[in-house]
Formats: structure tokens, C-alpha cells, sequence
């Protein structure tokens, strides 16, 4: 990718642009929520809140999810999501908290609404394309084939 | 005085371009055949101009010559001079230099070399390549200048972005223009067969080693690519599903594509229209990867609206390109008939089924990539990522791998399963034991259970089109092919594994702790600091373990602090043992004076990108092959026709 020349570089220009006026914050920028870069200690919650962090955008960055960014945000939703998921929430119910909040925008998972059928109906046609046009091409021929 | 010749350059390269489309159209037409004899030689002068362009570009960079705009805004003098040559076309105007020069190198290499196809198919072929350039000269003199001037020179440049500055991705740019490059000219060649109406096996042949060259720089950039991503981000993750890793993904998809109806066109003279239509597809996306990268749409679509020029620009020649190549397939779509029929179970049969489900897939990751941008512009704001992706993809991905065991045994024309059925017992047989061992295992979900398993199916069955040869007389092509569909299960196999058994381990330390990630035991041995060319670092001492009584090793993960611009990043640590890689990673320093360390136990990642480079080899297999029975023919060719004059000369004919 080119992620690092484009997407990358315009979400570290945009995050850090708080920190050019004051290069030596950059320390003091990570999140210091509880649990921004600590693990739950029950493995099998950690896994789940690592699951649903994986599928959670960094509003803050360039097309990261918060499972893979330095930004103060991500870390503030790490902690969060981790804190709900050993509070005994369910994912998705964090997840439908999070969009309430930030809008569809934060999730990486796309629900089917009015607004995103169009991505569940895209495959769908593709796979009845596919069908259609594997037939068209075989279905007619092994009868012919079968006549022959 | 050197960016002013590079730009006369440039200059006289698009007006060559201009009078090469000119005098290849007329060289179609009864009236204009005197012009066809200066087509070849206008499409190498213009090939060496551009090239001269770029080395002039090259040229400023490495001075640092700072009167230059693009330098000062891109470049700084204190930089190491790998990088500030690189720095070249780590921007924007000079990726497009270099998109031109390679362009119009490649324009030269088809006009001096290629000799099969009849002339008018090669001056169509040229002309087109002439248009495509011209449009893109057009948009690098009009809206994008590499070598504009700057009044007053300033003192100093802003310098290049740190995370830039890696040998990796000094060349990985390059590697993936090369491949879009390479199938502008596989594009070139469609357009020049519609154009002539000279569809068929000799014109597949010409196309060929273009698709294949490109797919190959594609394979290596694309696996280039992640793993830069994989050690530079500092996160232990090797594909996002981001939309410029999917920019570089759809070409590839759609080359893997128009390679395999390729080699049914060139060795069955079926599959006609089906193969024109991947070569406008395969540079559509092209050109669909290059205007989302470069319009700057992906930052925002509101901050496209606002500076609109440049993405407009290239939406614009998409539009002409595209647009045109398929209103003249319309138009000659009555003309190009399918060519030689074939039964289902057959391998054009196979070949056509996972033409079918790479498009698919194509389409999937052209429409998620595209639908926010789509929603955006209508005023609301989606995220489709991993959670969308990979289980869409794998839709159509499974039945292609399953087809991919089975495909390269049968016949061509018409085969029986009965006949192959026996030889795929073993991969069978490897699939079930595979199955049941990670059920055993548990805790694997499904997308990485079926990618295990197939990985180990399909690891055993790419071989299988070897069972009956003599291995010194099977061609390099038939070698290609197997080591390329080899490479396919071991890059799986390392996806699946690193998917299913990553151990992952965020831990505060103080000096002298010791802690534990998978079989690895981990001690924190000092904190130092260290100084680079233009940084300084803190850098962890690690002493790690693998298992109770292994060797212990240093690792040496860095948090580095550059100054010109000034930002931080964090140089990982990798540790590779036969059975994977140790991922460590130094955070920040707490309150409490213990840091912070992130580490990753990932079982047979490096499998993932050994599997994309065997893929890539296995194109090289092919294209040396190819290329060698081609010359062989041309030379046994030229031989046939001497040894004709010559009987004619000695009057020996009957």
C-alpha cells in the first residue's frame, strides 16, 4: 500500500496537527484512559474486546481501526470497549452504542439500512451474475452436447 | 538550467506522442501508409525523451536544488541520498513522471521488439498507446509541473515524511506503476485488435508477456506493500482492506484474470470478447487505483470538491479511455465471435469459472471500496471494512481455490472427473485430516478454518499437474503455473494461521520484568538512547526466549523522534523462527517509570508474504518461457525466410 504515502500520511498530519506547534507533547499524547494499552485479564473477554476492536473505526485517523492506532481517541475507546465488555456488555450492544453516538461512520461493519442495502444487494447480483452467465455459457451446451 | 531541459523534454515528448497517434491513425487509412514507417521510430525518440525528463527530475532531487518547488516542498538536503533520490516520486507530480517515462519506455520495448502482429494491428496498437500517453502528458504540463520554479529560493525544504523514508517503499511505488503501466500496454493491444478486428490466438500471444510482466510487478508490490505495512504501522496487521491497498488489489485481480483468458485465447483461440473485455477492465482499474490515490478523494470527498483539479482531471481521461474502448467493443462486439466452443468440465472450463469468480470478487472490492465515497457525496458517512470484506470475498474465493486444485488436471475441450478423480484423493484425504486436527485444536472460526484447509488441499494438488511428466522436459510455463498456484496455498496457509493463532500481549514493565506471549518468555533488559542521520530514539533491550531452554536473543525495537518534519514513530522488532515471528513493539513511558510494550506471537506469518513472492516467481517462470519459445520461433522464422532466399537466389526452386 500506498496507504503510507496517501491515507497514513494525511491521518498523521491530521491527528498530529495539535502536536506541530508543540513537538515535545508528543509523549504526553497517548491516551492514559485505564485501559487504552492494557489487556483484560480473563483471556476469553480480552478476545471478545479484541474482536469488536478490529471492527471499530479511529475517528481520528486515516482508515485505522482502533485496534491499530496511537491516536489519544483510539486508545480512550480501547479502554472503553474494554471496560463495557468486562462490565458483561455484549459486543454488538457496545457496537449500537458506539453508532447511536459517532454515527455509522464508526463501525467497520455496515448494517443493512436504507442508506446500505446497496453493498448486500451488490453481492447477491454478483452471485446471481455469475450463475447466469456460467449457465448461459455451459447449461445450453451440455444439452447440446447431450443430443450429440 | 536542468529542470528547464527537463521540461522542454517533457514538452517535445507529448508533441511526439501527439504526432505518433496521428500518423498511426493515418497509417491505417489507403491514403496515409507513407506515414506508417515513422510510427516505430517516434515511439522510441518519445520513450527516451520522457525517460530524459525523469532523469532530470532525478537529478534535481539528488542536488537538492531548492529553486526547484517541488523540491523545497518535498525534499530536505540533510536527508540520506537513497531517499532524497526517492524522494523523486514519493509526490505527486513526480509519481506521474514516472508513470509517463515508464509508459512511453514500455511504447518503445512493443515498437522495437514486437514483429508477429500484422503492421495495422501494430500501428493501431501504437496509436492507442500514443492516446493514452498524450492524455496523461497532458495532465502532467497543464495541472501538475514537476519542475516548477520557486521565487525566492528558500533556505531549506520541508522534507520528506519519516515513515517514507524506508528502502521498502522507496521502490514499492515504482514496482506497482510498473504493473499499472504494463497493462495500459496489454490495453493497447486490445484496442489495436478490435480496431483491425484481428482478435485471436497471435494477438494473445503478443499481449501476453505485457500482462504477465505487469502481474508480476503487481504481485511484488502488492506483497511488498503489506509487509511494509505489517512492520512500519507498528500493529501487527498485514492487510486493511484500506482503499488504497484495495487501489493496488483490483488490478491485480482483474491482471490474474485477463492472464488466465489470455492463455486460452493464445492456445485455444477461445474466449474473444471475454479477454478484450478484462484488458479494458484490467486498465480501468488501473486507472481507477491511480485517480483514487491521487485526487485526494480519499481524505475526504469534501476536500476533493474543494480542490477538484487534479482528481477531475484523471476522472476525465478515465472517462474517455473507458469510455471509448467500450463504445468501439460495442461496436465491434458483433465481429468478435466467442471462438472455439468447450464442455464445462474441461480446463477452459475451469479457467472460465474462475474468471467469473475473480471478477466477482473484483466487483466486491470495487463497490465496497467506492460505496462510502458514493454515501458520502450523498451526505452521509459508512465504514466498509474487514467485517464486509472478508467474508464477501471468501463468497467466491472458497469455490475458486476448490476449482483451482481440480482445473489444472483436466484436458482441454473435454474431460471426465473420472479420469483426474483419482489423483485428487491424497488432497482429499489432507483436507479431512486437516479438518479434524483444527476442530481439535478449537477455537478457530470459520473463514480461517476453511483457509487452513484448503491451504493444505491445494498445497498438495498444485503439484499434481507434475505426476505424469518428465520433470526435465516439462516447460518453465508448466512450472510458472505450479509454483504460482503453490504460492497461492502457502500465502493462505500463513492468512489462515496468523488469523487463528495470533497471541497478543500489552504490558507495562519495569526494567528487569520478565513476561510471557505464547511459548516466548520476554525480559526488558534496558532502556537506551540512540541517534540516526536525522532522528534520535529510545530503543528497548529485549532478551527473549523461545520455550523454557531455548537460546536467548537480543530485540531491539526502537520509539524514534525525527526532526524535519517532526513526528514519531515506532521501529518494531521482528524475530523469525521457522514456525513464525515475535512482533515487539515499545509504547510510551508510564507515569509510574514502567513502559509500555506490545507483543505479538504470530505462527507462520512470514507465509503470507514468502507465498506472494513464490506467486510472483512463478510469473517469472512463465514469462521466461514464453519469452523463450517466442524468440525460438522468431529466430526458426527468419532462418525458414533466409533459407528461402537463398533457394530463390540459386534458382533451386521447383
Amino acid at each position: 500500500m500506498m496507504r503510507a504515502a496517501y491515507s497514513f500520511v494525511a491521518g498523521m498530519v491530521l491527528a498530529l496537527g495539535l502536536a506541530t506547534g508543540t513537538p515535545g507533547m508528543a509523549q504526553e499524547e497517548r491516551s492514559t484512559a485505564p485501559y487504552a494499552y492494557r489487556q483484560l485479564d480473563d483471556p476469553a473477554k480480552e478476545e471478545q474486546a479484541q474482536d469488536l476492536m478490529e471492527t471499530l473505526r479511529c475517528l481520528q485517523c486515516q482508515g485505522q481501526s482502533i485496534a491499530d492506532s496511537d491516536a489519544p481517541i483510539a486508545g480512550s475507546m480501547r479502554s472503553l470497549v474494554r471496560e463495557r465488555i468486562a462490565a458483561g456488555e455484549e459486543p454488538e450492544a457496545i457496537r449500537s452504542w458506539l453508532i447511536e453516538r459517532y454515527g455509522d461512520y464508526v463501525s467497520y461493519a455496515p448494517r443493512i439500512t436504507g442508506l446500505t442495502w446497496p453493498l448486500f444487494a451488490v453481492p447477491a447480483v454478483l452471485v446471481l451474475l455469475a450463475f447466469l452467465l456460467l449457465r448461459r455459457r455451459f447449461g445450453a451446451k451440455a444439452d447440446e452436447g447431450g443430443e450429440a | 538550467m536542468i529542470a528547464e531541459l527537463g521540461l522542454a523534454a517533457l514538452w517535445l515528448a507529448a508533441a511526439l506522442a501527439a504526432l505518433q497517434l496521428v500518423s498511426g491513425s493515418l497509417g491505417l487509412t489507403r491514403r496515409g501508409t507513407a506515414m506508417s514507417g515513422v510510427v516505430r521510430p517516434l515511439a522510441v525518440v518519445q520513450g527516451l525523451l520522457a525517460l530524459l525528463a525523469f532523469g532530470c527530475l532525478i537529478y534535481v532531487f539528488a542536488v537538492t536544488d531548492l529553486s526547484v518547488k517541488l523540491v523545497a516542498a518535498n525534499s530536505h538536503s540533510m536527508k540520506p541520498l537513497v531517499f532524497k533520490i526517492a524522494g523523486a516520486w514519493g509526490n505527486h507530480e513526480g509519481s506521474m513522471l514516472l508513470w509517463v517515462t515508464v509508459m512511453g519506455m514500455a511504447g518503445a520495448v512493443v515498437a522495437l521488439v514486437e514483429k508477429r502482429l500484422p503492421e495495422p494491428t501494430m500501428l493501431a496498437t501504437l496509436a492507442g498507446q500514443a492516446f493514452v500517453s498524450l492524455g496523461f502528458y497532458a495532465f502532467l504540463l497543464l495541472s501538475s509541473n514537476p519542475f516548477e520554479r520557486l521565487s525566492p529560493v528558500p533556505p531549506e525544504g520541508n522534507g520528506l515524511n519519516p515513515l517514507l523514508q524506508d528502502l521498502g517503499l522507496a521502490f514499492h511505488p515504482p514496482t506497482l506503476y510498473l504493473g499499472y503501466v504494463g497493462l495500459s500496454v496489454a490495453f493497447s493491444f486490445a484496442i489495436g485488435a478490435l480496431i483491425t478486428r484481428e482478435v485471436g490466438p497471435a494477438f494473445a500471444r503478443a499481449m501476453r508477456p505485457w500482462v504477465l510482466g505487469a502481474w508480476i510487478f503487481l504481485t511484488i508490490g502488492i506483497t511488498a506493500g503489506s509487509y511494509w505495512a505489517y512492520y512500519e504501522l507498528g500493529w501487527g496487521g498485514w492487510w486493511f482492506w484500506d482503499p488504497v491497498e484495495n487501489a493496488s488489489l483490483m488490478p491485480w485481480l482483474a491482471a490474474t484474470a485477463l492472464l488466465h483468458s489470455a492463455s486460452v485465447l493464445a492456445s485455444r483461440n477461445a474466449l474473444r470478447a471475454w479477454t478484450i473485455m478484462l484488458g479494458v477492465v484490467a486498465f480501468s482499474m488501473s486507472m481507477i487505483g491511480t485517480f483514487l490515490v491521487r485526487s485526494g478523494i480519499l481524505t475526504s470527498v469534501h476536500a476533493f470538491a474543494v480542490d477538484p483539479e487534479r482528481g477531475t482531471f484523471i476522472l476525465g481521461l478515465l472517462a474517455i479511455y473507458i469510455g471509448g474502448a467500450l463504445t468501439l467493443f460495442a461496436l465491434r462486439a458483433a465481429t468478435v465471435t466467442e471462438g472455439k466452443r468447450f464442455a464445462l468440465v474441461s480446463r477452459e472450463g475451469a479457467l472460465v469459472f474462475n474468471n467469473v469468480m475473480l471478477s466477482a470478487i473484483l466487483g466486491i472490492v470495487l463497490f465496497g471500496t467506492l460505496y462510502p465515497l458514493l454515501a458520502e457525496a450523498m451526505g452521509a458517512k459508512v465504514s466498509v471494512g474487514p467485517p464486509y470484506f472478508n467474508p464477501m470475498s471468501a463468497l467466491f474465493a472458497v469455490p475458486m481455490l476448490v476449482v483451482l486444485a481440480v482445473g489444472p488436471l483436466l484436458r482441454w475441450r473435454r474431460d471426465k472427473f473420472a479420469r483426474v478423480g483419482k489423483a485428487l484423493v491424497i488432497p482429499a484425504m489432507l483436507v479431512a485430516v486437516a479438518g479434524i486436527a483444527v476442530v481439535m485444536i478449537g477455537g478457530v472460526s470459520l473463514l480461517p478454518f476453511l483457509g487452513l484447509v484448503l491451504a493444505v488441499g491445494l498445497a498438495w494438488a498444485s503439484f499434481l499437474p507434475l505426476r505424469d511428466r518428465n520433470l526435465r522436459r516439462t516447460p518453465l510455463p508448466v512450472w510458472g503455473m505450479v509454483i504460482a498456484h503453490f504460492g497461492i496455498a502457502v500465502a493462505l496457509f500463513g492468512m489462515s494461521c496468523e488469523s487463528a493463532f495470533t497471541v497478543e500481549k500489552l504490558v507495562a514493565v519495569r526494567t528487569g520484568d520478565i513476561t510471557e506471549v505464547g511459548p516466548w518468555g520476554v525480559k526488558l533488559d534496558a532502556i537506551e538512547p540512540v541517534a540516526g542521520p536525522n532522528w534520535t530514539a529510545l530503543e528497548a533491550r529485549l532478551l527473549v526466549r523461545y520455550g523454557p531452554d531455548g537460546k536467548v536473543t537480543r530485540m531491539l525495537p526502537q520509539s524514534r523522534s525525527f526532526w524535519a518534519p517532526p513526528q514519531q514513530t515506532s521501529e518494531s522488532a521482528l524475530l523469525t523462527r521457522w514456525n513464525g515471528q515475535l512482533y515487539a513493539v515499545l509504547g510510551g513511558e508510564g507515569e509510574d517509570g514502567r513502559w509500555q510494550l506490545r507483543l505479538w506471537w504470530k505462527p507462520f506469518v512470514p507465509l503470507i508474504w514468502i507465498g506472494g513472492l513464490l506467486i510472483a516467481l512463478g510469473g517469472v517462470f512463465a514469462l521466461i518461457g514464453r519469452v523463450k519459445s517466442d524468440v525460438r520461433r522468431l529466430v526458426a522464422k527468419g532462418r525458414i525466410a533466409d533459407r528461402h532466399e537463398g533457394e530463390a537466389q540459386l534458382g533451386m526452386r521447383p
